[in-house]
Formats: C-alpha cells, structure tokens, sequence
C-alpha cells in the first residue's frame, strides 16, 4: 500500500528525514514511533502530498505522491497532528463541505457523514460550532474528516494526543476496528498504544529508520538482552562481590533501598536465566530475599534502547 | 463541481465573519455619504457633471474604494496559512488552481455585493427628482462597468499579496500600497516636476483616476478594458505560482 524508497526531506538547514525506506502492505496497522522531531510527521506529510519530498520516492496504492497527488489525496484519510477547522462552520456543515470537496455528493453525501458522526460520536455536537468544540472533540471532527471518503490508507498523526483517558480508549478502539478494513499508518509518542493496536513498528529517529518489527518481537529482543530484579537484605559491597560471579550475569546493578535492602538489577546473556542461582546463592549466604523475578518489559525499554543507541 | 464546492465555502466565509458585515456598513455609510455629497454638490447650481460623475470622482469615492479591496482580500490565504487549515485543504484532492480562482471569485462576489446598495441611490434620485439620473444610459453603464473592470483587477492584486504572507496586516499593507499607487497614478504625475508630456500622458493611461473620470461621463475606451483584464489574468496567474511554491519554500 505505501511504498517509500530513498526518501529525503531537507527544510532550509536541516535534514529532516535521511534516506528513508520502508513498506507498508494492505491491512496492516504500522505505529510510527519516534521522539520528537525524528521525522515521523515530516513523513507523513509527505505521504498525503502535502508537502514535497527533496529526494527519493513515495508510492501510495501504486500511485506516486509527487506525479499523481491527486490520485493519492482521494485514497488516503489524512489527520494531521494539529487538527485545523475553520471555527466558523458548524460540525454538519462542515463534513457536508469537506465530503463534497473530496467528490461524494448527492445522497451519498448524507449517508457517509452520517456514518462517520457515528463511528466517531459526534451526533449531540454537530449543529454546533466548531470555535465551541473542546480539543477532543476536534480531534474526532478531524478523524471523521479522514475516514469521510472511505479511504484505502487512513494516516494518522498522532490520533489520541489531547484526549481524556476515556476518549483515548475509545479512539484505540476505533483504530482497532477499522484496521480491519483499512490500512493504518499511525504516528505516536504513546507506546501502550502502538503494543495495544499495531501489527508492526516502525521506529524512526533522528531521520532514519532504527527498527521495524511486531511488537511482540520488538519487546522480545530486548527481553533476550533482559534483566533479573531481585531484592536481597545485605551489605551492598557483598552483593557487588557475589552477584557479578553468578553464571551469565554481565552486568550488575545495586541500589540501596531502606532498612538494610538492595535492589538488584542483573543483565544477562540472552541463553541464562539466573534467578534459580540468585535465590541458591541468597539461601547459602542467609540474605533474606523478598522479590526474585524478570523486568517487566515493555517497548518502553525498547524504544529508549534503539533511541538512544546511536546518541554518543 | 470540486470549485463550486470551494466557491461556496469562500463566500459563506465572508458572510459567516463579523469582518465583513463591518466592512458593508462602513462602505454603506461612506457610499451614502458620498452621494450626498455630490447631490449636494449638484444643488449648489448649475453644474457640468451629472450626478454619476459627481459620485464617482470625489474623495470620499476614492478613499472609501482603495480601502476596501485590502479589507476583503486580506484574509483569502493568509489566514489559512496562520490557522493551518491550508493542510486539509491541500491534502484533499483539489487543484491549486481551482482554489486559487474559488478564493478570487468569493472575494469579487463580495465586492459585488458591496456595490449593490448604490443602485438604489440612482434609483432613489430618478424617483425624488423626476430626472433621468445619469442623462443617459452610458455614464451609467460605463462607471459599473469600470467599477467591476478595476475592481477584478486590484483584487487579484490582493490576492497575491495574501497567498505571499501567513500575516494578515502585512498582506493588507502590501495590496494597499500597491493599489494606492495604481490608482493615483495619474495625480502623482502633478506632484513631480521637470515632468515630460509623454511620460504624464504615459502614467495617465495606467491610472485608474482618468479611467473612471471617462467611463463616468460615458465615454467608453477598449483600451483600459483590455488593459484591466489581461493584468488580472496576469497577477492571478501569478498568484498560482507564488501559492505553488509555498509547497517548496517550506
């Protein structure tokens, strides 16, 4: 569904994304991650034709952004990370206008604003004017504008950023649902979200592409490389004797917490599970042991590893 | 259908804004004040002008008429550049030219509407006075018809100041400048001395002062209409290509 090959975007001064490459096949989900100012919405726009790209090329359902934009603008529902209405028009209205703009008129019009205002509950808001919405409900105005002309790409920047935690669950829910008709593109700083809703990952930094994988795989590779908490009653300069011998344990960790306990972090070799010796060697030495298991990981950790790997 | 769609907007726009129902009483109250002016003007004894020319060629015209077009075609890019609504606007599947001529033809819509109201002046003034208000149907057709003819044209010239700037006052200043000095071409020649009859006669047939004191008097000219019209196809196109590059100016 998109394509993107050698993809470079330069404003004046600055690289804004290097080199890019990746694809996005139908019916997939793809979460856009990436910290500030890593390109992601520079991408995006790209991608929508609304804005240039310096080199490279971008397809979108086989049609080139940069020949055949207007091809690709009536295939993909674009949102944009600022959702920008104009205040004056009531919500109605302003669907009619923008389902007509993108060529549904007639009955037909009707029939898609109504579906959309149902899909993103927008029914007791729309005789009101926009200037009167709160940012949630702009937000959704902006969605319903995206899924108006049922596209085959929906690109989403940022979809749930200003929404209250309840809107936010809805909003994943909807995304969910509608990656069943639809191909998603979706950009985020919220890594729950992309675990809870996205097929694959696409971390992007500093311009580039750092990793691209399932979520689950993403979480397991750092897993591999993962770590062992353990919270042991010792001395800590003990601890920093004993812990570092135990097998596959290359790094170690300690913190001294209050009335006498460590808490421990061990890194290890993807092949070892310590914490059978951990708890051997607490019983031997008569430490006191009271909490003895993986990290929790998330793509949290992932994302701070890939990131923050080329940072030096 | 894509620009009729967007020709609505624009003009529902203008209506929707408190800007521009300010913008018609002021220019009610000016136009008003105008004709009274020049009706006055006519009571005063007997006159050479007709009550057309009267309206059409004093200051309070002149005034009210360059500062209006930066007060409508101020807003037509500017102000989706500022509020970002350009994005959804340009990742819909429309042409640039078709937004760039939907925003001309809202504002010259508007400027229409603004001029409606002095009909009724005219009118007003056959009934009250039992005269033929123009004398003939040519002053009358030829000023209206000057009106529309340097009224396309300085709005285009607002509409590239617009679609140049995201900041509504600079676009203002820059099409009241450039309207400003169009218009007072032909005055501005009086005040620089040393100047050869040429060069005045030259800035008479760019100014927009000698066109209007003609058609009022019904004498009609192909040459401004033509003039008027090849210009505004001129800055339109030119509006196109500077609201094209904003795409590779970013």
């Amino acid at each position: 569904m998109i394509k993107v090959e050698g993809l470079t975007k330069k404003y004046a001064g600055m690289t804004a994304i290097k080199d890019l490459d990746f694809t996005v096949e139908k019916g997939e989900i793809v979460g856009f991650l990436g910290p500030n100012g890593a390109g992601k919405s520079t991408t995006m726009r790209i991608l929508s034709c609304f804005l240039p790209a310096t080199s490279g090329r971008a397809s979108v359902a086989g049609f080139d952004v940069a020949t055949q934009s207007r091809e690709v603008r009536s295939r993909v529902g674009y949102m944009p990370e600022n959702v920008a209405l104009y205040p004056e028009m009531r919500v109605q209205e302003y669907l009619e206008y923008r389902a007509s703009l993108k060529g549904i008129r007639g009955r037909t019009n009707r029939q898609r604003v109504n579906a959309v205002k149902e899909l993103c509950s927008l029914r007791d808001v729309e005789s009101k004017l926009i200037g009167a919405l709160s940012k949630g409900y702009r937000q959704r105005v902006g969605l319903a504008d995206a899924l108006l002309h049922d596209p085959d790409l929906l690109i989403l920047d940022e979809p749930t950023i200003g929404l209250d935690p309840n809107q936010i669950r809805q909003v994943r829910q909807l995304i969910k649902d509608l990656g069943k008709r639809h191909t998603i593109l979706l950009s985020t700083h919220i890594l729950p979200e992309v675990e809870m809703t996205c097929s694959r990952v696409l971390i992007i930094n500093r311009g580039r592409i750092a990793a691209s994988d399932t979520p689950e795989n993403l979480a397991a590779r750092v897993r591999t490389a993962g770590g062992v908490r353990a919270e042991i009653r010792a001395e800590p300069s003990a601890l920093e004797k004993a812990l570092p011998a135990v097998a596959g344990v290359r790094k170690t960790e300690i913190e001294a917490l209050e009335d006498g306990w460590c808490a421990c972090t061990l890194r290890t070799d993807a092949e070892h599970d310590p914490r059978e010796a951990v708890a051997r060697l607490a019983s031997e030495r008569k430490w006191p042991l009271r909490e003895l298991g993986r990290e929790q990981v998330n793509l949290e950790r992932v994302f701070a590893e890939i990131t923050q790997a080329g940072e030096h | 259908m894509t620009f009729l769609t967007l020709l609505n907007r624009e003009i529902r726009a203008y209506f929707l804004s408190p800007v521009a129902w300010i913008v018609l009483f002021f220019f009610l109250l000016l136009t008003g004040f105008n004709f009274y002016a020049g009706v006055a003007a006519l009571n005063r004894g007997p006159s050479e002008v007709t009550v057309v020319e009267a309206f059409f060629n004093t200051v309070f015209f002149w005034f009210g008429f360059v500062l209006v077009f930066p007060l409508i075609t101020m807003r037509l890019f500017s102000e989706e550049y500022k509020m970002g609504t350009i994005e959804p606007l340009m990742t819909a599947p429309v042409r640039d030219s078709q937004v760039v001529l939907a925003k001309y033809c809202g504002a010259l819509f508007f400027y229409i509407v603004l001029w409606l109201p002095s009909l009724l002046y005219f009118l007003v003034f056959t009934w009250v006075t039992s005269l033929q208000a123009a004398g003939a149907a040519g002053p009358f057709i030829g000023a209206y018809a000057m009106l529309l003819l340097i009224g396309m044209f300085y709005l285009s010239v607002g509409c590239l100041a617009s679609a140049l700037t995201r900041n509504q006052i600079v676009a203002a200043v820059m099409s009241f400048s450039a309207i400003t000095l169009l218009f007072f071409l032909g005055l501005l020649t009086f005040f620089i001395l040393n100047i050869t009859p040429a060069l005045r006669e030259m800035t008479a047939y760019f100014s927009a002062l000698e066109h209007m004191s003609e058609a009022s008097r019904g004498f009609f000219d192909t040459r401004p209409v033509v003039f008027y019209l090849s210009l505004t196809a001129f800055v339109l196109f030119l509006t196109f290509h500077v609201f094209q590059s904003r795409r590779w100016r970013s």
